[in-house]
């Protein structure tokens, strides 16, 4: 029996499909290698912002936060971190894909002048951009906020309301 | 003042820009909100740039008097990336409506800022490469620079728009903040590319502050920490031809910057030319919404291959 003949379009539909087919095998193929490659620049990033707390000078870090304890300055600084951070950092400060966790060891253990200075001068070759364009008060104003999500998780961490507002 | 034209540019601006308008109700839609804290400056740059992976769609107008011929009314469309926390990238669109002649596109600018310093200094330098593919009729003002003067913007626009501009534009951005007030001072240094073409000079500098310098608790528009208000002064230093101040235009322009909790920015900016070759006035006002997470989003369009 007489074969029907192919057209040259429908050769080229044909080449078409299975070139198509062959890209998507290879995406799926190389997916979970690319996904992988990804967590792991997110993870040495955050180490990297982790890191860059210890490089803050004595004179920095041994600032006092002028606004310790006022619950209306922390407020405040709730708002502008809702406003400014917690776009990267989560509004909870627990971290996205964007920006690390603020509620771990190294950033719990850092004094009020080192988050100010941090703050102030970003950590720019890792992705945390300068943040002096917020006056200074303001920042203290979100340093204190920082500091009031701490004394939060002190107090709930038995009910496991870690950084919650 | 001219009441009438300014009349006639607000409506023209509401009919002939509606595909810039329609872009930016369509981008308000796909992303998410970020508050924007932007300085009042429309000329001069401070050192700070987008934040990284977020996209700011601006829309600019300027209102220029013309002594001997018709007003204008020019305006662009910025479209601004955070490539990186020291990278930003930035796309325009030009464009003007001479009043009794016609409205013309006069071309776009691809512009990259590089922050050189990894930390704050008390100055902080940024470096500034744009190109521009820009007719004659452009009149955006947005640097000015050699020996531009007011009668450079006389030509009709049906001849002004066959003469296109390439140039490359450098400018070094020194910024410092102290104390809640920003100063900014940008010199120009501007080549055409044909070879014939002589380097032009050009500065710009600003000062700004914010109306309060610490944030009040609650949620509000009209709290005076959302107020940035400032005064910036720009003009041309000639050329390496014949460099000076003969034959210039500077001018000198009070400045406010209202960023909104709802993400959008509104500028509003005064410009008064200072000499006989300059416009009297330069009225711009501008509106710019910024998107947090811009290229997350489309990283995820692409199944995170980006």
């Amino acid at each position: 029996m007489r074969q029907p003949a192919i057209s040259s379009r429908g050769r080229c539909v044909g080449w078409l499909e299975r070139g198509c087919l062959t890209a998507i095998a290879l995406c799926v193929a190389v997916s979970p290698l690319t996904a992988q490659k990804n967590e792991n620049a997110m993870r040495k990033r955050q180490h990297n912002v982790y890191a860059a707390l210890e490089s803050a000078p004595s004179a920095a870090r041994a600032r006092k936060n002028p606004m310790e304890g006022h619950a209306r300055e922390a407020e405040a600084g709730g708002k502008l971190f809702d406003q400014h951070c917690a776009d990267c950092h989560g509004r909870k400060a627990g971290g996205t894909r964007r920006g690390p966790s603020l509620l771990v060891e190294p950033v719990e253990q850092a004094s009020p002048g080192t988050l100010f200075w941090i703050l102030t001068n970003g950590v720019v070759w890792h992705g945390m951009p300068v943040w002096s364009k917020l006056p200074e008060p303001e920042r203290w104003q979100i340093v204190t906020f920082l500091e009031s999500l701490r004394s939060n998780s002190k107090t709930t961490t038995s009910s496991g309301d870690i950084g919650s507002r | 003042m001219h009441v009438r034209p300014l009349f006639d540019f607000v409506l023209r601006t509401g009919r002939r820009n509606w595909p810039g308008i329609l872009l930016l109700c369509l981008v308000t839609h796909l992303s998410t909100r970020s508050f924007a804290q932007e300085s009042p400056y429309i000329v001069t740059y401070d050192h700070y740039l987008e934040e990284p992976g977020n996209l700011e769609v601006e829309y600019f107008s300027t209102f220029g008097t013309q002594r001997g011929g018709n007003d204008f009314h020019a305006f662009w469309m910025e479209f601004e990336y955070g490539a990186t926390a020291w990278w930003t990238t930035e796309f325009y669109l030009d464009g003007q409506t001479t009043f009794s002649d016609s409205t013309v596109f006069t071309g776009f600018r691809f512009e990259n800022r590089l922050r050189l310093l990894p930390r704050e200094h008390i100055v902080n330098p940024v470096l500034y490469i744009e190109y521009e593919n820009t007719s004659a009729a452009d009149k955006i003002l947005k640097e000015v620079e050699s020996h531009d003067v007011e009668s450079d913007y006389l030509e009709p626009n049906g001849e002004a728009r066959r003469d296109h501009d390439h140039e490359l534009e450098m400018k070094l951005l020194l910024s410092s903040t102290f104390k809640g007030w920003n100063v900014a001072l940008n010199p120009i240094f501007t080549k055409n590319l044909l070879p014939s073409e002589p380097w032009e000079f050009g500065y710009a500098l600003g000062a700004s502050r914010p109306l309060a310098l610490k944030a009040t608790p609650n949620h509000c528009n009209l709290c005076p920490e959302n107020f940035i208000a400032g005064v910036e002064m720009y003009g041309g230093l000639g050329d390496a031809q014949s460099p000076g101040l003969h034959e210039t235009s500077h001018y000198l322009a009070p400045v406010l910057a209202w960023n909104l909790p709802s993400d959008w920015t509104f500028r509003l900016s005064s410009g008064f030319g200072l000499n006989d070759n300059s416009h009297r006035l330069l009225l711009r006002w501008g509106v710019s919404r910024e998107f947090a997470g811009f290229g997350e989003m489309v990283k995820h369009l692409f199944g995170g291959h980006l």
